[in-house]
């Protein structure tokens, strides 16, 4: 085929004048009109980045309107941006410094067109965020900060732009230093750098100027220069969301990309949250010679040693060091919504490749970015910072984002269009992975020769559990000494199983973390449906904070399973204080006090509510007496 | 990972979204050097398989290069091939300047594509580098009912979360090169050995860096006839890519109207 040229697929020895070099994706932020359009122009035009022909037709482009020079037009290529002289999305530039080559974003000032600011910055490696040094920090520039945040940017240099304008005042410079600094504190964030330039002079942008003297800090450039590319952690544990699998041939190939770690052939992968296992055969490639390892940034394609049914979505992990398994956590999110988002709304869940419906099960807290108060309300508007408490239906494998960043922030849809994005907190819910994962095998049921109809024979009622669930303070632990002492009287088979009890003996081994408490209540619900088996009545009296645990319980025990929610308000709780523990928890010496510092999640469908607020403790142990007579005696009768 | 591993990365698994996100798509092969850089990354993506079509919306003004650079590759690759004429430029917008029209001629033939095949993604290798209406361009970018983009509203896109569910009558266009430079295209071409039209190497003193149509398409000067003098004289121009491309230049905003209306 003679037109085509062929090519050797070796690369010959003048490699090192091909060689890529090293890029840095940086974003240009601040507030609109701080300067970063001429910001842009000048690094290009003081680099001699600037494409042929470009300087001419920006200023043939100027002409035509009849306005002054404007470097603007460099990246504004929207007619309507032009005419308007407003960035409405965002756009990307070249440009080099002798050390490497950069990609320059530009993200737009306007609180209109936020959604394109984040798109530009969530891209970068590290963000360049201007403030006009006449202005001083605007509100864009204090949401600019924390958008930067909530991307995971971590590289910043604030750039205090105009300095010629206000007499290149040192004064003015360290004040608006001193203000930004204290802002980005306070949301965690040091900038690298604070650098007083002059973008329409080209003060510290490539070169030093003579009215900045007293600036002893880098240029623009070698601040751009002293910046690293953001690198995949190959050493942080394995994460590799599955994106498919193919069956092209008679190979059966997982594909996906490695968020994080290594993955290499013989290795034993644990898959999340179906929790099965399998071991690396092979890693697949096309056009490269065959490898045994892989890292993070690679998009691989591996076999297993056998054929497991897993789906995209799943997260590849190593047997040590596996995600969290959960179906409930906190997201501190951007909101990019047209209607508020609001308690009880239905979303699409993204999280890696995975992608389920999901709850906004509560709003905590609706963050002021200006001043970082907390706004009243209970909905997030648009464009607004919130920490949203989210509930799946199945589990979810996911991690924290200060431990893993890229399985640790996840997005919202409305089945069309990304409404948000934020990152991943587990603070007060518990890891529920050791809860669902079975380790002993080859365990089979004993088919027992005594029949639940025999036993309520015996009886005269049937066996059942129910389950009490509130706040410390709420009355359980009152009410169901009572309901026992009542029940046992009229002759049922009747037994307690109290928190503090339980604590001294079967699950003295366990403390008060987020994954203890899961296990307590995961021991008292299996220990209640033997009871509940053998033909008793089992009171069990546990905050039980958690939907999660108690579906669990509620399986445990099948149709015998009452949840019944005993109900006080946290400020009738607190007034209560029968044990002291709110007034401790007030002081800090109780970490993860429910009410207080950790979660409870009212049920949805408890069988039976009673209110200690508002009735007394008699009458609430009389409902629940005469919900027992109704329920269990009936039942009694109909085996009878 | 060095830069060229990153960029092929990323492509791979943007390739492999389109494909698990969307039934109905093809792949646009102009038959330049990035829609081959294109085609290259789906047999990464799929380990040696296109497994959907890719597809010539010809004008029939090509290179009669680039006919004989289709035939064989359609063979050697083992690619589904899609084969799509242009209506005549007289059904074309009169109010575009004549290089934008005839460019246009490919945009009404795509819809008419689209339409025909009820494709519901377009798999495009423009590149953000190229023109600065294309470095506004989102990775997945939905058109409405009539191809149209609306570029004043685009949807959000970060942390590689994608916008792939759309209205029924309307189409994706997935763009898997969207991060990539001309330098990097030739690159990787050499370091892939991938095949070449040899249009793009210089005889006699010029050279396209860019295949469109024959009537609207011109050489530029250079000397250089191989890969290496390519990537050389890439690392030293400031000439962009497109200054061969007529329709660019005629007026401020004419590959604007090209792009909004559905132009790659």
């Amino acid at each position: 085929m003679a037109k085509v040229l062929p090519i050797p697929s070796t690369p010959p020895q003048s490699a090192a004048a091909s060689m890529p070099r090293e890029q840095l994706r940086t974003v240009i932020v601040g507030h609109v009109d701080h300067g970063k359009s001429s910001l842009v122009g000048r690094l290009f035009h003081d680099t001699g980045s600037l494409p042929e022909g470009k300087f001419e037709a920006i200023k043939a482009m100027c002409e035509r309107r009849g306005m002054p020079f404007e470097w603007a037009f460099l990246m504004d290529s929207f007619q309507s941006e032009r005419d308007q002289g407003i960035t409405i999305d965002t756009a990307q530039i070249w440009f080099k410094t002798a050390k490497r080559d950069y990609v320059i974003i530009d993200a737009p000032g306007h609180r209109e067109f936020i959604k394109n600011m984040i798109t530009g910055a969530s891209s970068a490696d590290a963000a360049l965020l201007l403030i006009d040094a006449g202005h001083g920090v605007q509100q864009q520039s204090r949401f600019h900060g924390y958008l930067l945040h909530l991307l995971g940017i971590r590289q910043i240099a604030v750039l205090v732009n105009k300095m010629d304008l206000v007499g290149w005042s040192q004064a003015r410079f360290d004040e608006i230093v001193g203000t930004y600094s204290a802002y980005l504190g306070g949301i965690g964030v040091k900038a690298d750098h604070f650098i007083p330039i002059s973008a329409r002079e080209g003060a510290s942008i490539a070169h030093r100027h003579p009215d900045l003297s007293w600036y002893k800090g880098p240029t623009v450039i070698e601040a751009l220069d002293g910046f690293r590319p953001s690198l995949r952690a190959s050493e942080l544990p394995l994460r590799l969301p599955i994106q498919d699998v193919y069956k092209f041939d008679e190979r059966r190939i997982l594909v996906g990309r490695i968020e994080s770690g290594r993955l290499r052939v013989g290795d034993r992968l644990l898959f999340s949250p179906s929790n099965k296992t399998a071991v690396v055969s092979s890693i697949e490639g096309w056009n490269q010679p065959p490898i045994l390892e892989a890292h993070a940034g690679q998009s691989v394609g591996f076999t297993l040693d056998e054929q497991l049914f897993v789906e995209r979505g799943e997260i590849v992990s190593h047997v040590d060091n596996p995600p969290v398994e959960t179906n409930v956590f906190r997201g501190r999110l951007f909101w990019l919504g047209r209607t508020p988002l609001k308690a009880g709304d239905q979303y699409r869940l993204k999280l890696a490749t995975r992608e389920v419906p999901v709850t906004i099960q509560n709003i905590e807290r609706v963050i002021d970015a200006d001043d970082l108060s907390m706004l009243q309300g209970a909905e997030v508007p648009r464009h607004g910072i919130g920490e949203v408490i989210l509930r799946a239906r199945g589990m979810l494998a996911l991690d924290e984002s200060a431990r893993l960043a890229r399985t640790g922030r996840f997005a919202v849809s409305d089945g069309q269009n990304i409404l948000a994005g934020g990152l991943i907190d587990m603070h007060g819910y518990p890891d529920q992975r050791q809860l669902v994962t079975v380790r002993a095998t080859n365990i089979y049921m004993e088919a027992h020769r005594v029949t639940a109809p025999m036993r309520s024979a015996r009886h005269g009622h049937a066996g059942g559990v129910l389950w009490f669930t509130g706040l410390s303070g709420a009355g359980k632990s009152t009410i169901a000494m009572e309901v026992e002492r009542r029940l046992f009287n009229k002759g049922y088979q009747v037994y307690v199983l109290d928190g503090d009890n339980v604590r001294h003996g079967l699950n003295a081994n366990l403390g008060f973390s987020p994954e203890d408490r899961a296990e307590n209540i995961r021991r008292v619900g299996e220990v209640a449906a033997l009871f509940a088996d053998a033909g008793l009545i089992v009171i069990t009296a546990f905050i039980s904070p958690y939907r999660a645990d108690r579906q669990r319980a509620r399986s445990a025990a099948g149709e015998s399973f009452h949840e019944i929610h005993i109900r006080a308000d946290l400020a009738t709780c607190e007034s209560r204080d029968p044990k002291g523990l709110y007034k401790k928890a007030r002081r800090g010496e109780i970490s993860e006090f429910t009410g207080i510092t950790a979660p409870y999640e009212e049920p949805e469908n408890a069988e039976l509510v009673v209110d200690t607020a508002r009735e007394s403790i008699e009458a609430s142990v009389q409902a629940i007496v005469d919900y027992v007579e109704r329920r269990f005696a009936q039942q009694a009768h109909g085996h009878g | 990972m060095d830069h060229l591993d990153q960029l092929e990365a990323q492509s791979v698994f943007i390739l492999r979204e389109a494909f698990n996100k969307i039934d109905r798509m093809a792949m646009l092969w102009s038959l330049g050097k990035d829609s081959n850089v294109m085609i290259w990354l789906a047999r990464k993506a799929f380990f040696g398989h296109v497994p959907f079509p890719v597809m010539h919306i010809d004008t029939h003004r090509k290179f009669p290069e680039m006919y004989a650079f289709r035939d064989w590759a359609v063979r050697e690759w083992n690619l589904k091939l899609i084969l799509e004429d242009c209506p005549p430029v007289e059904e074309v917008d009169p109010s575009l300047p004549p290089a934008a029209r005839s460019a246009a001629r490919k945009t009404l033939g795509l819809k008419n594509a689209i339409r025909k095949h009820a494709l519901t993604g377009i798999i495009a290798g423009i590149r953000r580098d190229e023109e600065a209406i294309r470095a506004k361009e989102r990775v997945f970018s939905p058109r409405g009912d009539a191809g149209q983009w609306d570029f004043r509203d685009q949807p959000p896109e970060f942390w590689d979360f994608f916008n792939t569910d759309l209205p029924p009558g309307t189409h994706l266009r997935i763009h898997p090169l969207l991060h990539w430079t001309e330098l990097d295209i030739w690159l990787y071409t050499k370091r892939e050995g991938i095949p070449v039209i040899d249009l793009y190497f210089a005889k006699n003193g010029k050279r396209y860096r860019s295949l469109g149509d024959k009537d609207i398409t011109n050489p530029v000067p250079s000397t250089a006839s191989t890969l290496d003098e390519i990537i050389a004289e890439l690392k030293a121009t400031r000439t962009p890519e497109r200054a061969g491309r007529a329709m660019d230049h005629e007026t401020e905003d004419a590959f604007e109207r090209l792009r909004a209306d559905g132009y790659m």
